[in-house]
């Protein structure tokens, strides 16, 4: 055995040097390449492009990029920050605008219904993550056993990232439906309850549930794919010689794949926390944020006071709170993750 | 170089008309925008006349129902010229006048002798004035509506079920006149097995999101008694939206809902009505008179199968007001054309055409032509509903308002979250920050 994990070592740091010295002829012919090129060049864009230095140059690559953001994404945001100081509403261009300091912000905090939808959102996302999570590393795990099959069954597994939140929600609900839908049949043919006797999305206690199924349903594929990347990128001999250490299992389990995977695993909850933090499409779909407002999300309650309400000064204080929260959780978080990476 | 520089200028052109070109209003075209509906199509129709009468080429942008105030209201606040003429609903007056979003027409009315005493006086009321009820017209009535019912007159006629009913209720099973009544009859249906299906009492509006469920429960809330204020213009609210009587009808909407409407009604608006009717699964089912030219044509449940009824009344006569007037939208670059199709559209004979259509006229010339009962099963209902429709705030702030009443009426109908006092309380007191916040308390 010892001598078979030699020979294995040994073939490993070949192979190193031989992608080492592969490297090395690439980059020489790029660098040739490269030179041919320029002298290709015509004489006055040559003389033109000399003149400027390589940070000018730089700057000139990325300005339309900057423009591009400066355009949609800052002026909006300050214009969104200077709004919410205000008591401007969208429906009324023609009604004086004063600003009214802190008061938006005030309100917004103050509010019951705001916090309502807080926790309602607070709610989706914690637990959509964590079947996710749950459900996306097994999968990932069993497809990296590589039985026979595994690419098809990928593929398969796949479909629901693929579609479209307006197919998605609107198949769900025709799924939901409590007379004629496929879920409700099921749920009566495992448990023996009539079908109708229950309404996924018009119950208060039902609700929630239906669209943290939809979601997970939809989006645990993406979960597991990140999954994938991450246990397909820890090299088989630390396994190898973990089974020379007669490791058992889960000892591999525990001790190589979930801290060697962890790093993905926290970027996709990472990138499905705030994905579902700010998730509106699927919830209009399927309950509209009712019956009530069981359901209303914060991106549900946002959009109602902007464009139904028209309180276009408080559903931009509304809009910096959630940005300010966002962004604060995911530095925070993004720190966690580097130190993971660091370890 | 030369070249490049004429070819390149000849592409940027060619780029600039393909852009511009949709934008530019024809001086010979109209874009009128409606919600996507029964009427809409018969507007088509009968606005084939004014193209051949004018030359003007009629465009239409009709919006399905769930989104019509959420698209024209959008494209009115970001000034917009998609259209030049709008029917839009009876509560967005007062925004759009007041933002100058709607020509005031009372010059021309008076220019070109359009009395608005040739209209029903409800509906000039509802549609065209605003502040409401005073001689600022921003609209000609164009489109009367009112929530009523319909019901399956074939199960009603079965001897079997007739004599059961009787046998339970002592009275004779009748198309509903009062809530209670109304109750009783969909309790009745409820449940039972008809034609070896299974079928429900009622469907009625449960949608959220726009302003279903405030349409449905205004129609229970209006006969028991609902006010908006206790003195018309005062904005006080308290005792009136809160009343004993408005708690009455609250839960009577909700009794309603809980024991008679099919499985999975919680965000039901005027398509499933219509889907829960049609295909047979209720005796009876609420919505827009708009509706009943087209339910009376269904080959499967109209015709001798369908019956219609006014709301019940409880303790007044009252009916949800629907309906439109139709304004000229003040951005229009066709300023001419739109005031022309107004006036060609307020004339006798082209309200008398509008009706026969399917659209609900509301010139007085059809109206009180004696043969207008008889003109429709659902004529005689239509004229006592008018009659009684109440409305909702008509403000500058209505969507605010609108959706207050959906939250807290949905919240407690649908979702089960207090009592109906509790909920009109509440309502009193967002109602009550909206006004306030406006200066008007």
């Amino acid at each position: 055995m010892t001598a078979r994990i030699r020979e294995r070592t040994g073939q490993f740091f070949r192979m190193r040097r031989f992608k080492t010295q592969v490297k090395s002829v690439t980059d020489t012919s790029s660098t040739i390449l490269g030179e041919a090129v320029a002298r290709a060049t015509p004489a006055p864009i040559a003389s033109r492009i000399r003149g400027l230095s390589d940070r000018s140059m730089a700057w000139l690559f990325i300005t339309p990029a900057i423009a591009l953001l400066l355009a949609v994404n800052i002026f909006p945001l300050i214009w969104a920050i200077y709004l919410s100081f205000t008591n401007f509403r969208a429906n009324r261009p023609n009604a004086a605008l004063e600003s009214v300091g802190l008061s938006n912000y005030s309100r917004v905090l103050n509010d019951p219904n705001i916090w309502q939808a807080m926790q309602t959102t607070a709610h989706f996302v914690f637990w959509t993550i964590l079947l996710q999570t749950l459900i996306g590393f097994s999968l990932a795990y069993l497809i990296d056993r590589k039985f026979r099959g595994h690419a098809f069954w990928t593929t398969i597994i796949l479909v629901p990232m693929m579609l479209s939140p307006a197919v998605v929600g609107n198949f769900w609900r025709f799924l939901y439906q409590p007379q004629i839908g496929l879920f409700n049949h099921i749920v009566s043919f495992l448990t023996g309850i009539p079908p109708s006797s229950f309404e996924m999305l018009g119950s208060v206690r039902l609700s929630p549930w239906a669209i943290i199924i939809v979601d997970t349903w939809m989006w645990t594929p993406y979960v597991m794919l990140i999954c994938l990347a991450g246990l397909r990128s820890i090299p088989d001999y630390i396994y190898e010689a973990a089974e020379v250490d007669r490791a058992s299992l889960w000892r591999q389990f525990w001790s190589i794949t979930l801290p060697m995977a962890l790093p993905f695993i926290m970027l996709a909850v990472l990138f499905r926390g705030i994905e579902n933090f700010k998730m509106f499409d699927m919830v209009t779909l399927l309950t509209g944020g009712g019956p009530g407002s069981t359901t209303e999300v914060a991106s549900i309650t946002l959009k109602r006071e902007a464009f139904e309400s028209w309180r276009t000064g408080r559903a931009s204080a509304f809009a910096i709170i959630l940005f300010v929260a966002v962004f604060g959780l995911a530095n925070i978080y993004v720190k966690a993750l580097n130190k993971v990476k660091q370890r | 170089m030369k070249t490049i520089k004429q070819a390149l200028l000849g592409a940027t052109s060619a780029f600039v008309l393909f852009v511009a070109a949709p934008n530019l209003a024809k001086a010979d075209e109209l874009t009128l925008c409606w919600a996507a509906w029964d009427p809409a199509n018969a507007l088509v129709e009968l606005s084939k006349d004014f193209t051949s009468q004018s030359g003007t080429t009629m465009k239409f942008e009709f919006v399905p129902w769930p989104n019509f105030a959420d698209r024209i209201l959008n494209e009115l606040n970001s000034g917009g010229k998609l259209c030049d003429l709008l029917i839009g609903d009876s509560q967005w007056l007062g925004g759009s006048a007041e933002n100058g979003y709607y020509v005031k027409l009372n010059d021309f009315f008076d220019k070109e002798g359009i009395k608005m005493s040739d209209f029903a006086d409800a509906a000039v009321n509802a549609y065209a004035t605003w502040p409401k009820g005073t001689p600022n017209y921003w609209a000609l009535p164009a489109m009367g509506d009112a929530n009523a019912w319909f019901y399956r007159k074939d199960w009603f006629a079965q001897p079997e079920i007739q004599a059961e009913f009787k046998k339970k209720y002592n009275r004779d099973l009748a198309a509903p006149t009062t809530w209670d009544e109304l109750i009783q009859v969909a309790e009745f249906f409820n449940g039972r097995e008809i034609d070896g299906k299974k079928v429900y009492g009622a469907a009625i509006f449960t949608e959220r999101a726009s302003e279903g469920i405030t349409m449905g429960a205004t129609s229970a809330l209006y006969p028991y008694g609902f006010k908006y204020e206790n003195t018309p213009g005062k904005y006080d609210m308290e005792g009136a939206v809160n009343s004993p009587e408005a708690v009455a009808g609250l839960e009577a909407y909700k009794k309603l809902y809980k024991c008679c409407t099919p499985p999975g009604y919680t965000d039901a608006y005027m398509g499933e009505s219509l889907d829960a009717f049609k295909s047979g699964q209720v005796a009876m089912a609420m919505n827009w008179f708009a509706f009943f030219p087209g339910l009376y044509k269904d080959e499967k449940v109209g015709g001798d199968k369908i019956g219609f009824f006014v709301n019940p009344k409880e303790k007044v006569a009252a009916s949800t007001l629907g309906g439109q007037g139709i304004s000229v939208v003040a951005n229009t670059d066709n300023m001419d054309g739109a005031l022309a199709y107004i006036k060609w559209f307020a004339q006798p004979d082209v309200q008398k055409k509008w009706w026969s259509l399917g659209g609900y006229a509301v010139h007085k010339t059809v109206l009180n032509d004696p043969t207008f009962t008889e003109s429709q099963p659902f004529a005689a209902d239509f004229l006592v509903a008018m009659n009684q429709v109440q409305d909702f705030w008509q403000e500058p702030s209505y969507a605010i308002l609108l959706q207050a009443m959906q939250k807290r009426l949905h919240d407690y109908v649908v979702a089960d979250k207090g009592t109906a006092k509790e909920a009109l309380d509440g309502l009193v007191k967002d109602w009550t920050e909206v006004f306030k916040d406006d200066g008007k308390l």
